[in-house]
């Protein structure tokens, strides 16, 4: 199926916006050009955040057949860079800058079977593709994993339409998910659609390559949000240009380059392209990979970072500090 | 798109014809898809067409992710998979990228279109629209093809034409009578009567032309099962279509007034016509063909005759339709008006605008463009 990513700006009208889990809104929108959405597909809008608009995509969870009508569902992060608490902040009326449906995600049909994957707001991505299933009566289980039910999105929805497809892992209740466990019971016919926060997806795919099953039967989709710790403050440096700049908790090493003024290579900015790489020099600190673009060999290394979505983070009380070179 | 065109409910006589997306549409004959990729476009959609280890057909978008390259230029490797020629990307049979050769990770969004494909009746289908409609049932019934009871053999026209014009040449065969004037024209044809009947994916139309002299083709036919015959005939054409493109036209003739109007065909002999047409763009059609017969099954000499002698007489409408299309694309501001004759062909028209607002598009509107495109506007400076 089709990947298409050809950008269709438009306005959208806020017609809905409601709390339907803990720290998560539901926001529906009126595309002023709709077309349909299909499952996997997200829209990219323009948020203002300091005063500076910038870009964010949020996966469609639902939409009407002919599109005019389009939800999403903003999980308001702790650690948020800012898009999200513009987005809680909306309110019904209010007209915001999107693009028509963007598809990195397509759901395949006439797989044998499915596995749906989703951790937490990562439900978002999954919603759709687990309703088309249903109504093809493809042979598919959806597993949800989330901190406590009160934080899990439509949950209630999906345990009333899947029924026995659903399976759900709540941490709070002791349900955790095991991620070995689950791999291992998987069928080699089966397609995998994940979506979720990246310890999660990092321990499938391990576990997946372990049991040497197909890497491209694993589909799964990141906007680059989480790490393995969360963001702090740190310091880069650039000797060869005598730039040195602090990237705060809530913006990216590429973001804060670009305001100190450094002309800056850059594609995808989720983490997948590689086109932001930076060359690490010198490290105070240890680096928080967030891409799927490295293999956990480079990561290791610790010579390289996705500037995009990898950030430095620090044990001890002092800020850490990354020198590096960019191209 | 759709907001600048109000639909029109009433007119079935468009000039250029849209093609319904949720459709099989024969992409190549069995025997052109093999283990060395071809390029073929259908629907508007460029192909690359190749065959996996074990034989399965495959469709893929011809153009590499990466920097659009086309696949078709590339070769096949391993089980299924297919390998770009610009920088060796490498697909499965599913479009996704299972090598990436500069990097040790896969970029998880690299992945070329795949269509459903369907391999049935000597042909390879493909369905460019929603896959979660595409449903083999879909496929027309074009059974002669590849049924013991039937031989022959058939080519591919390249039709100058938008595939509306080829299926309104079949289903009115009035024409014989002035294009295929040396074989199977006869005055006869727009003289008998017809009878037109539809439901919601076929039209049918049925003639018969009842003691009459054989014009040369059928004269040929029914000699070569009754080699001293002589005398009149009773022909018959039954049109059979079946949305969006395919048409299979019962053709023959018997010894007159031996019962064959009522059923009884063994003093006569029956061929089928097999027509597919697949937009290859607005303007241009992938027009398969063949002619199955259910006598003299062993002969060789026959089949090659056979398709010899139908390759000539579809050269004649080749001729016309092209000379058609170019006068359509001249005379812009002239419209197309209807005869009784076209009756058949109107009630496929309407059937195929039907499939068009059943995918929200307007036969009206410009032609096609597969489901998951959307309109190239970029936005500046993003
Ligand atoms: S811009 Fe693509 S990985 Fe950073
Ligand atoms: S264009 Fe295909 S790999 Fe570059
Ligand atoms: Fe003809």
């Amino acid at each position: 199926m089709v990947a298409s990513n050809i950008e269709v700006w438009q306005h959208a009208t806020v017609v809905e916006t409601s709390e339907i889990a803990t720290g998560i809104r539901r926001i529906v929108l009126e595309p002023n050009r709709p077309v349909k959405a299909d499952p996997g597909t997200h829209l990219d809008l323009m948020v203002t955040i300091d005063g500076r608009p910038e870009r964010r995509s949020y996966s469609i969870v639902d939409a009407s057949p002919d599109g005019r009508r389009v939800a999403l569902s903003v999980f308001r992060t702790p650690a948020s860079r800012g898009g999200s608490i513009a987005m809680h902040a909306l309110q019904v009326g209010d007209v915001l800058e999107v693009t028509q449906p963007l598809q990195n995600f397509p759901l395949r049909h006439g797989a044998p079977r499915y596995l749906l994957l989703a951790g937490g707001v990562g439900i978002t991505a999954i919603v759709a593709m687990a309703r088309a299933l249903a109504r093809v009566k493809a042979e598919f289980t959806l597993v949800y994993a989330g901190r406590s039910r009160a934080a899990m999105a439509y949950l209630a929805e999906l345990e009333a339409e899947l029924g026995d497809r659903i399976r759900i892992h709540v941490d709070d209740e002791g349900t955790t998910m095991s991620v070995a466990g689950l791999v291992e019971q998987i069928a080699e016919d089966t397609e995998v659609y994940m979506c979720g926060p990246i310890r999660l997806m990092d321990a499938v795919r391990r576990a997946w390559n372990d049991r040497g099953l197909p890497p491209q039967q694993l589909r799964y989709e990141t906007f680059g949000a989480s790490g393995w710790f969360d963001p702090q403050e740190f310091t880069v440096r650039i000797p060869r240009l005598g730039v040195e700049t602090v990237v705060p908790k809530g913006r990216s090493m590429l973001e804060a380059l670009e305001e100190a003024g450094v002309d800056m290579m850059f594609d995808c900015r989720r983490g997948e392209c590689g086109l932001c790489e930076v060359r690490v020099l010198d490290l105070a600190g240890d680096v928080d990979h967030r891409d799927v673009f490295y293999s956990d060999r480079q990561k290791e290394a610790r010579a390289k970072m996705c500037c995009c979505v990898s950030r430095a983070v620090s044990a001890t009380d002092a800020p850490a500090v990354v020198s590096i070179e960019v191209s | 798109m759709t907001d600048t065109m109000p639909a029109r409910q009433t007119s079935t006589t468009h000039k250029v014809m849209p093609h319904p997306l949720n459709a099989w549409y024969v992409a190549a004959w069995d025997h052109e898809v093999t283990r060395t990729p071809m390029s073929r476009r259908i629907a508007d959609r460029p192909l690359a067409l190749y065959r996996t280890e074990d034989g399965r057909a495959v469709a893929l978008a011809d153009a590499c992710w990466h920097r659009l390259a086309p696949l078709s230029m590339g070769k096949v490797v391993g089980r299924d998979g297919i390998q770009c020629p610009y920088h060796g990307i490498v697909y499965d049979s599913l479009g996704r990228c299972v090598s990436m050769p500069a990097q040790e990770t896969i970029n998880p969004s690299a992945t070329v279109p795949s269509f459903p494909v369907v391999e049935r009746y000597r042909y390879v289908w493909v369905w460019l629209g929603d896959p979660a409609l595409a449903d083999p049932d879909l496929v027309p019934d074009m059974h002669q093809m590849d049924d013991p009871a039937w031989a022959g053999d058939g080519l591919t026209i390249h039709a100058k034409c938008n595939f509306q014009l080829v299926l309104d040449n079949l289903m009115d065969l009035t024409h014989e009578e002035f294009v295929h004037t040396s074989s199977i024209g006869q005055e006869e044809l727009s003289e008998s009567e017809f009878i037109v009947s539809h439901d919601e994916r076929t039209v049918t139309v049925e003639r018969w032309m009842l003691g009459i002299d054989a014009p040369p083709f059928w004269l040929k036919n029914i000699r070569d099962k009754f080699p001293d015959f002589s005398g009149k005939v009773d022909r018959w054409q039954i049109i059979h279509f079946e949305a969006p493109s395919t048409i299979c036209i019962d053709v023959g003739v018997a010894k007159a007034g031996t019962g064959a109007p009522e059923g009884d065909r063994s003093q006569g002999v029956n061929g089928y016509v097999m027509n597919t047409i697949t937009p290859e763009t607005d303007r241009t059609s992938h027009y398969f063909w063949a002619f199955m017969r259910n006598y003299r099954l062993e002969s060789q000499l026959i089949t090659t005759q056979l398709r010899q002698g139908v390759t000539r007489v579809f050269g004649e409408d080749e001729v016309m339709l092209q000379a058609q299309q170019e006068a359509i694309d001249a005379n812009p501001d002239y419209e197309f008006y209807n005869l009784n004759i076209d009756a058949g062909g109107m009630w496929a028209r309407r059937i195929i605008e039907r499939m068009l607002a059943a995918e929200g598009r307007s036969a009206r509107m410009a032609p096609a463009a597969p489901a998951s495109s959307m309109t190239p506007v970029r936005r500046t400076g993003a």
